[in-house]
């Protein structure tokens, strides 16, 4: 057997749960049902008054996004847990943190990036202006990934818990609120006349942090809870 | 002479140390808290500005001191917990975590009690509130986390983790909300001139020093609870005296 690349083993635990996925697409599609259901409740809840939505559409979507990742979180690991493909995966000789930073990629993919391309629609319903929206996408596509990546520190502590679903996002939601706060605050600086650079930078911030320490950290939690 | 600098960190020989410290904490703790609420309702004038209401902040400025200082040394033994493998600083860990709670609580409400009338709202979505109240759920999410695993070892290190976790973004939430919105007013006390009356430092020292040692006090007493829990099928457990009789 030949040796794999960081980066080969990388695109085989991406490619691996992406075709997972696709052979179960319901799962895929009830994140973004959610998304899409969850947005479309507030203007029932606040009423249609087009200048209120505007003003506050780009939190709503944030919020949205936030909750249906909470929501697609439990699934990162469990399947692999319950069949023992996590134990082997530990057991192999490559690196648990790279095949950890390959699942949270495929999270993302799945659940993540379809909420970053649903958005501008879901957008105009709250009549935002063209340029409000390409920021909220920008943002949304800087952010998603970060949420992915706490998330899956807190979907691997909570392995095989019992009421692991509630408990992961009562773990992870606290530590997206920075996100939550830049990448609903990009869409604000513009609604206000400023730019939104500095919130896509930190955003950008954010995401090369996480990049660097939640895989490793996961992969710790992931050691811990399967000993 | 070799000083075993070890000895108390095995549970066995903490449970004694902790009960025979416990007193000089406790004592202590109750004699300043009685010192600096007596300065601070009797001794202190009335604020030019915030008449009587600001008396609060004797008890406010402490339990928010506090609320933070405890997240920060409960990391700090679940750190050790987690590399050392030491199951007494993972223990401290979670003797510590309710007290941290009940500080960010009492630092809460105390802050809504003074902004009723200072603010004319009991609530407002301030940086120093709103990181508070994140505060408060990230020591939810500790306890949670502790209480859902069955297996204590691997709660320790879970929860040990989550703790190391909060920790190094304890200080991005906290500059996130602060860039958010900013409202509530600033620090008084500067090392280079106070502009604070003397009577309300010493009150709201006195009072800082009575919440620490009351942490230290109920952190060692339920470190004793949590010792004598997970260490209950051992024998020096049964042979200890009050848990004979």
């Amino acid at each position: 057997m030949n040796k794999l690349s960081l980066f080969g083993l990388l695109g085989l635990v991406i490619r691996r749960d992406l075709l997972l996925a696709m052979r179960r697409r319901a799962d895929v599609l009830t994140t973004l049902v959610f998304f899409v259901m969850v947005v479309s409740l507030f203007p029932l809840g606040v009423g249609p008054e087009p200048d209120m939505l505007r003003k506050m559409a780009s939190g709503v979507l944030w919020v949205a996004a936030l909750l249906a990742s909470m929501l697609s979180l439990p699934r990162m690991f469990s399947a692999d847990y319950l069949d023992g493909t996590l134990e082997q995966m530990m057991l192999a000789p490559q690196s648990l943190t790279m095949m950890v930073l390959g699942k949270i990629a495929a999270h993302w993919m799945l659940s993540g990036l379809p909420l970053v391309l649903i958005a501008p629609v879901l957008g105009l319903q709250f009549d935002m202006s063209a340029q409000t929206l390409w920021i909220l996408v920008l943002a949304l596509l800087l952010g998603t990934p970060v949420l992915s990546m706490i998330g899956a520190i807190g979907a691997a502590l909570t392995l095989g818990l019992r009421g692991g679903g509630v408990l992961v996002s009562l773990l992870v939601l606290p530590l997206c609120i920075p996100v939550l706060i830049f990448g609903a605050g990009a869409v604000e600086a513009v609604n206000s006349g400023m730019d939104a650079v500095s919130n896509l930078s930190l955003l950008g911030a954010f995401l090369l942090f996480a990049l660097v320490f939640t895989p490793f950290v996961a992969a710790q939690a992931l050691r811990i809870s399967m000993e | 002479m070799a000083i075993n600098w070890f000895k108390y960190s095995a549970p066995t020989t903490f449970y004694g140390l902790a009960g025979k410290l416990i007193p000089f904490f406790a004592w202590p703790a109750a004699i300043l808290f009685g010192i600096g609420l007596y300065i601070g309702f009797f001794v202190a004038p009335t604020d030019a500005v915030q008449s009587e209401a600001y008396r609060i902040m004797f008890i406010h400025v402490p339990a928010s001191i506090l609320s933070m200082f405890i997240y920060l040394i409960m990391a700090g033994y679940a750190a050790l917990g987690l590399i050392f493998k030491t199951r007494l600083s993972a223990m401290m860990a979670s003797a510590l975590a309710p007290t941290g709670a009940l500080f960010a609580v009492i630092s809460l409400w105390t802050g809504a009690l003074w902004g009723k009338p200072m603010w004319g709202a009991w609530w407002v979505w301030d940086a120093r509130l709103t990181s508070e109240l994140i505060l408060l759920f990230l020591y939810l999410g500790f306890i949670a986390l502790q209480a859902s695993i069955d297996d204590p070892r691997r709660a320790d290190r879970a929860s040990a983790l989550l703790a190391i976790v909060g920790s190094v973004n304890v200080p991005i939430i906290y500059y996130s909300v602060q860039w958010w919105n900013t409202l509530h007013q600033g620090s008084t006390i500067k090392f280079s001139g106070s502009s604070m009356h003397i009577a309300m430092q010493q009150s709201m020292f006195t009072i800082l020093a009575a919440c620490w040692l009351y942490t230290i006090a109920i952190a060692l007493m339920r470190v004793r609870s949590i010792i004598l829990e997970r260490e209950s099928g051992t024998q020096w457990v049964k042979e200890l005296k009050e848990v004979r009789v």
